[in-house]
């Protein structure tokens, strides 16, 4: 009887696996609310939440490219690429929208050009990434001609400055975004075939193949829809921050990697959830200021973020073991 | 028995694999209604010829008829569009993905009305009961439709494959050892369920190592060895140590269809 309703909680969590993610989210949050006095506030808790919304933006572009057993080095290049195009644009005079329209579309573009090697050329994604990432990195230095760029355009803004009041929560439309991005994303992966052919692909590439799904194809939308996850994450970076600077976001593709895997999606592809990885890219931001509230530093901090990483994926791979 | 048009045909089928010459000149028979065995050594090159049969590999060279007509098949959904469905050795699932997920792969079903038109939104529910009364069929017991496939038995896993081969076919089933993973009980209903296939007038295929499942329901038997066939006999006229010589080559089968004995 307890045997049988521990297999049936363990089998629970190995098939809805933000589970555990979530109890270690709600676990930490209880933690910092206890031991310290101002973790709770509201004030703190928007923060928070406005802390993890580029990574968790881009943690949401990787989760697709991982859930296909791919992995993705330059997505944070991409968007800082992005944030770049969008405010030297409006310095030039461009109209913000369309300023953001075009730093988008340059995201939506890398991200076909690294889709369509990976499936043209059948490199491995991490290579294609890396390369991709190197090159990224350069042509923004050289599009910023060694300097960054403020950003007083309200539409590049918007996300950021326009805030409303929940209680005593300020909540910027940046959030209802994210959260937007997060649902839409859970519905196209859970709901349609696409979803369906997504996680057979990471699953097992050739099953899939025998199945009838094209391959190539649902890699090849996987990282053009990624990219445009990216785009708006350039946006998003705005919001948060209105100067667009090369040098930013510099260990953002590790940091996404970092959301991902806290929130329970497998490196290995064909497991996982994008609702995970929100809870993961929280998991990091509320360790991050709980951590900062109870007066320990910053380099604390990553060790501790880097030691919850290698947990996380321990405790994946001993529930799977068990499984088999 | 006059001359019918096979269902599926193949001509002189070349498959190579580097120096590995996986199909080696192969030609390939299904009449209408039958069930085919074919027989052959490990490496004789079945699996291979089945799978240019079902579009999963291009041949170099050779050509695949349809009711007579040549096709060309580029990938497995082009068979699937013929109405071929396969079973393959390896099975061809998702372990990770839920049972109806499975069953459905490749052929999703959305809901009617712009929920699916507009929204994408697949019949989950409609699915899962479809999923349920083809796998009741087949008497495969599996508590729900939900579980990851990757928690089945061998057994059951092979259930699946093989009942989404036999409710989907509409013209060829093709069997890539469907009894392989099974129990005694086990492959008795999948040898069942491969007569009822017959019997609703669908030709099978019937890929095998075990001889007396292939002397009880096959029809013919096609003998490959060395990526090509070598014989087709029934199982009627001939025995079963008779199909072995021809297997390992001890035997062949001479121009007016005698057995001749081959010294090496
Ligand atoms: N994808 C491939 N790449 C390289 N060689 C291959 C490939 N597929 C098959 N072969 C080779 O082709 C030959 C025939 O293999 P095949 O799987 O068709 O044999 P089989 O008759 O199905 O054997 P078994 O009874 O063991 O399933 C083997 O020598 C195999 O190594
Ligand atoms: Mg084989």
């Amino acid at each position: 009887m307890s045997t049988k309703t521990k297999g049936n909680v363990s089998e629970f969590v190995l098939r809805t696996p933000a589970v555990g993610p979530a109890i270690a989210l709600v676990a930490a949050v209880v933690v910092f609310s206890l031991t310290t006095n101002t973790f709770l506030d509201s004030d703190n808790l928007s923060l928070i939440v406005q802390q993890s919304l580029v990574v968790g933006t881009l943690a949401l572009g990787q989760t697709l490219v991982i859930l296909t057993g791919g992995i993705d080095l330059a997505n944070a290049a991409t968007a800082v690429l992005g944030t770049l195009l969008m405010a030297k644009l409006v310095v030039g005079g461009v109209p913000g929208t369309v300023a953001l329209v075009t730093g988008i579309a340059a995201a939506v573009a890398i991200g076909a050009l690294i889709g369509g090697i990976v499936t043209g050329a059948s490199l491995p994604p991490f290579i294609v990434t890396l390369g991709m990432l190197t090159i990224v990195t350069a042509v923004s230095r050289i599009y910023a001609e060694g300097r960054s760029y403020p950003v007083t355009d309200d539409t590049l803004a918007f996300l950021g400055t326009r805030q409303y009041l929940f209680g005593h929560v300020e909540v910027t439309v940046g959030m209802g975004l994210a959260l937007l991005m997060f649902v839409g994303a859970w519905y196209a992966l859970t709901k349609t075939a696409w979803g369906k052919h997504v996680y057979a692909v990471g699953n097992d590439p050739e099953a899939a193949r025998l199945s009838g799904i094209n391959v190539r194809r649902t890699v090849l939308s996987v990282y053009v829809v990624a990219g445009l996850v990216y785009g708006i994450a350039a946006w998003q970076a705005l919001g948060r921050v209105p100067n667009a600077d090369p040098n930013a976001f510099q260990m953002g593709n590790l940091d996404s990697i970092t959301a991902v895997v806290l929130g329970g999606t497998s490196l290995f592809g064909g497991r996982g959830s994008v609702i995970g990885t929100l809870v993961g890219a929280l998991i990091v931001a509320v360790l991050r200021s709980g951590l900062t509230q109870a007066g320990i530093d910053s380099l604390y901090q990553d060790v501790a973020t880097g030691v919850l990483v290698i947990v996380a994926v321990a405790v994946d791979r001993f529930s799977r073991r068990k499984q088999r | 028995m006059s001359e019918q048009v096979p269902v599926l045909q193949a001509r002189g089928l070349v498959k190579r694999y580097g120096k590995v010459t996986a199909i080696d000149g192969a030609d390939f028979d299904l009449l209408p209604g039958e069930i085919l065995a074919v027989v052959g050594d490990n490496g004789a090159g079945k699996s291979s010829l089945i799978k240019a049969l079902s579009g999963a590999v291009v041949p170099d060279a050779g050509e695949i008829l349809v009711d007579g007509e040549a096709v060309r098949f580029s990938g497995p959904l082009d068979a699937r569009r013929h109405g071929i469905e396969t079973v393959y050795q390896d099975l061809a699932l998702a372990p990770a993905q839920d049972i109806a997920t499975n069953v459905f792969l490749g052929r999703e079903r959305r809901r009617s009305g712009p929920l699916g038109s507009v929204f994408r939104l697949l019949d989950a529910g409609g699915m899962r009961a479809e999923a349920a009364r083809i796998l009741g069929e087949l008497d495969i017991k599996i508590k729900s439709m939900t579980q990851a496939v990757e928690t089945l038995s061998g057994g059951q896993r092979q259930g699946i494959a093989v009942a989404r081969a036999a409710a989907f076919g509409s013209r060829v089933v093709i069997m890539d050892e469907p009894t392989a993973a099974l129990g005694v009980a086990e492959s008795a209903k999948v040898l069942d369920l491969i007569q009822r296939i017959r019997d609703r007038g669908l030709p099978v295929v019937l890929i095998s190592h075990n001889m007396p499942h292939v002397f009880e329901i096959a029809d013919r038997v096609h003998v490959h060895r060395l990526g090509r066939r070598v014989g087709v006999v029934s199982p009627r006229e001939r025995t079963m140590n008779e199909v072995v010589g021809l297997i390992t080559g001890a035997l062949a089968l001479s121009d007016n269809g005698e057995l001749v004995e081959v010294y090496r």
